[in-house]
């Protein structure tokens, strides 16, 4: 995967796992109730490179989230490394901090609703010493200009503002530090339709701009189709399948990639959705099925998928899949399709 | 290029109207404005009693005791020949004065105790919460007459003994309250601005529980008036001379048959003052509680 023109990774994290014990209370322990262990993530490896938007994308419960907050250091993964490129050894937790930076899903509860929008950038710029004292105002205008949004913001409060405005702001706070990393968790799906497409937009002149490198969370693939330059594809805590975003609508090489693909809506008289349907749930965390974890809802599961547990294995230049039959699969009709309609 | 499915995707709508802010202004909420005039005019009469009437109200005079309502005395006199009018306005002062200052000991020890529990969790959590129930276990009441019982008479152990008593409250409120509001994403995003946990505390997670410590301060000052009459009754309250809600009642309960007005007009005394205290503390409620909480 190292050829020359890829670019170093800026965060890179391995083998990382997060088990959460549920149900250890001290009556189930002294009536020698079983505890359960719900594994969150089981074995994720995954790197940002500098400057490339990744879009992390799976189900509710795919363990997206939870990786997003061991990324930003906000949660400790039970095993695996997360490394972070040019950390000096002695960095202190403050500037650690500063490097990675992140985007809510809720720009409701994301903005403190008893702070103005001034003081909240000022205390992130006065606490990093981004700017000496008397810039602080003026390199407020200037964030604030950087999303959109103009100079009579800086006095009022978040209450006052739209959700589309609200994520603008939260991007300004994340902004403020000058971080290398952001990591956006589904920063538009909060957010009304019409606004969506304006808050990608900004994500994109972000990366093109500011070279920003950018992990972009998202729950479906549409979103993310036009954004970003690779897909990693999470399934119940793995990911399944990684690649470059054309590569991976192009030629998906795991049968879920393909569900996904295949359920975004399209304005088409030949609807491509019922080609390659998944029913019914992602299984329990708390048991994740033998074998490959997909294979309940895989349409073209074989024998072989209850027994083994596939890795992420190569199966092209920058494509990685963990499907066993993944060499064997039939070209994708649904690329072809929804190239037709387009 | 078809339309950019990015838009076609994903919509959530939410209900916000809820938070929205009440267009309603704060001077339009009759039940705050009741609470508000009631207390003013409490605090104003606590402010002005030796001006509002010509007599003092330890003086004995006993030639003049036990006198039905008049012109001189509107109230009567007690056993003593104290106009009852003169010491049921100088008791608004005590009783006002030591349940506004009892509050204020338990609510900053409960709130800084909850606050450093509900924030850091773990073993600190664990020992002030068991405190907390230990102390949640006896009644109020009970609790404080015992303790002014051990520490004696006075105004120095009646806030000593309140302050141990309902500080558990505020701890219990302002730990819930935290350990909901640190959960919030702008408290998360403020740690990972890498702000300092003390700004967090103060700056961020404060202002925005505190308001609901506020409110349950304004029903606790009645809690702590209605422990000082009821002390004041038991006669271990503020010492005799002193004139006080509750040592007026008790006073005036023998002559109950003969002078109803010596024991009743002091317990409406406390009822009005309830009211007002609870009438504010509800309408601070709505005034603070739904939009600005979350």
């Amino acid at each position: 995967m190292s050829t020359a023109q890829t670019p170093p990774a800026v965060l890179r994290v391995s083998g990382i796992t997060k088990a959460y014990r549920v149900g250890r209370g001290l009556i189930r322990r002294v009536a020698g109730a079983q505890h359960n262990t719900l594994k969150a993530l089981d074995g994720v490896d995954l790197e940002l490179r500098r400057g490339e938007v990744l879009a992390l994308v799976g189900e509710s419960g795919s363990g997206k989230s939870t990786l997003a907050k061991i990324l930003v250091n906000s949660t400790t993964p039970t095993s695996g490394t997360v490394e972070e490129a040019g950390l000096k050894a002695g960095a202190t937790r403050r500037e650690r901090a500063r490097r990675v930076q992140m985007v809510f899903q809720d720009p409701y509860s994301s903005l403190n609703p008893r702070l103005t929008v001034g003081s909240m950038l000022a205390e992130l710029l006065t606490l990093h010493r981004i700017v000496p004292r008397k810039e602080i105002r003026q390199e407020s205008i200037r964030l604030l200009g950087r999303v959109g949004l103009r100079e009579d913001v800086l006095d009022a409060y978040p209450s006052q503002f739209s959700g589309g405005q609200r994520q603008r702001i939260a991007i300004a706070r994340a902004l403020a530090v000058r971080p290398d990393v952001l990591v956006a968790d589904e920063p538009v799906s909060a957010l009304d339709v019409s606004v969506q497409a304006t808050i990608l937009d900004l994500f994109r002149s972000l990366q093109a701009e500011l070279g920003l490198s950018i992990l972009f969370i998202a729950h479906n693939l549409a979103v993310v189709q036009h954004l970003s330059q690779r897909v990693a594809v999470m399934y119940l805590g793995r990911i399944v399948e990684v690649a470059e975003t054309a590569e991976l609508f192009a030629n998906p090489r795991h049968p879920y990639t393909r569900a996904l693909i295949d359920s975004i809506p399209r304005m088409s008289a030949e609807s491509v959705n019922d080609l390659f349907d998944i029913e019914g749930e992602p299984p329990s965390p708390f048991d994740v099925p033998s074998g490959c974890r997909f294979h309940p809802r895989c349409p073209v599961a074989v024998d072989r998928c209850r027994r083994e547990d596939p890795a992420l294995m190569r199966v092209g230049a920058a494509h990685q899949s963990a499907c066993l039959l993944a060499e064997d699969l039939a070209p994708y009709p649904g690329a072809q399709k929804a190239e037709e309609a387009r | 290029m078809s339309t950019p499915t990015a838009v076609l995707v994903g919509f959530k709508a939410r209900r916000r109207a809820s938070r929205r802010r009440s267009l309603k202004p704060w001077y339009r909420n009759g039940t705050l404005m009741a609470g508000i005039v009631i207390v003013a005019l409490l605090v104003l009469v606590a402010l002005c009693a030796p001006l509002l009437t010509p007599y003092s109200p330890i003086a004995q005079h006993l030639e003049d005791a036990l006198q039905a309502p008049s012109a001189a005395h509107w109230l009567g006199t007690d056993k003593y020949g104290r106009d009852v009018l003169t010491r049921l306005l100088w008791s608004t002062r005590v009783d006002l004065r030591i349940g506004f200052l009892a509050v204020f000991i338990p609510f900053v020890v409960g709130s800084v105790l909850g606050g450093l529990a509900g924030y850091f969790g773990g073993w600190l959590d664990l020992i002030v919460m068991r405190i907390v129930d230990v102390f949640f276990a006896f009644p109020f009441y009970i609790m404080v007459i015992v303790l002014v019982f051990v520490l004696g008479s006075g105004e120095a152990s009646i806030y000593l003994a309140i302050a141990a008593v309902s500080w558990v409250s505020y701890a219990k409120i302002i730990r819930g309250e935290v350990l909901v509001a640190k959960q919030q994403d702008y408290v998360v995003a403020a740690r990972l601005g890498g702000v300092p946990h003390a700004t967090i505390l103060l700056r961020h997670i404060g202002p925005n529980v505190l308001s609901q410590a506020i409110i349950y301060a304004m029903s606790d000052i009645v809690m702590d008036i209605m422990a000082i009459v009821t002390l004041g009754y038991l006669g271990l309250g503020i010492a005799p001379p002193t004139a006080e809600w509750g040592s007026m009642i008790l006073d005036g309960q023998e002559f109950i048959t003969t002078q109803w007005e010596q024991a009743t007009i002091p317990g409406l005394a406390v009822v009005v003052t309830s009211l007002g205290l609870s009438l504010l503390g509800d309408g601070l409620s709505d005034l603070l509680s739904p939009d600005r909480r979350k």
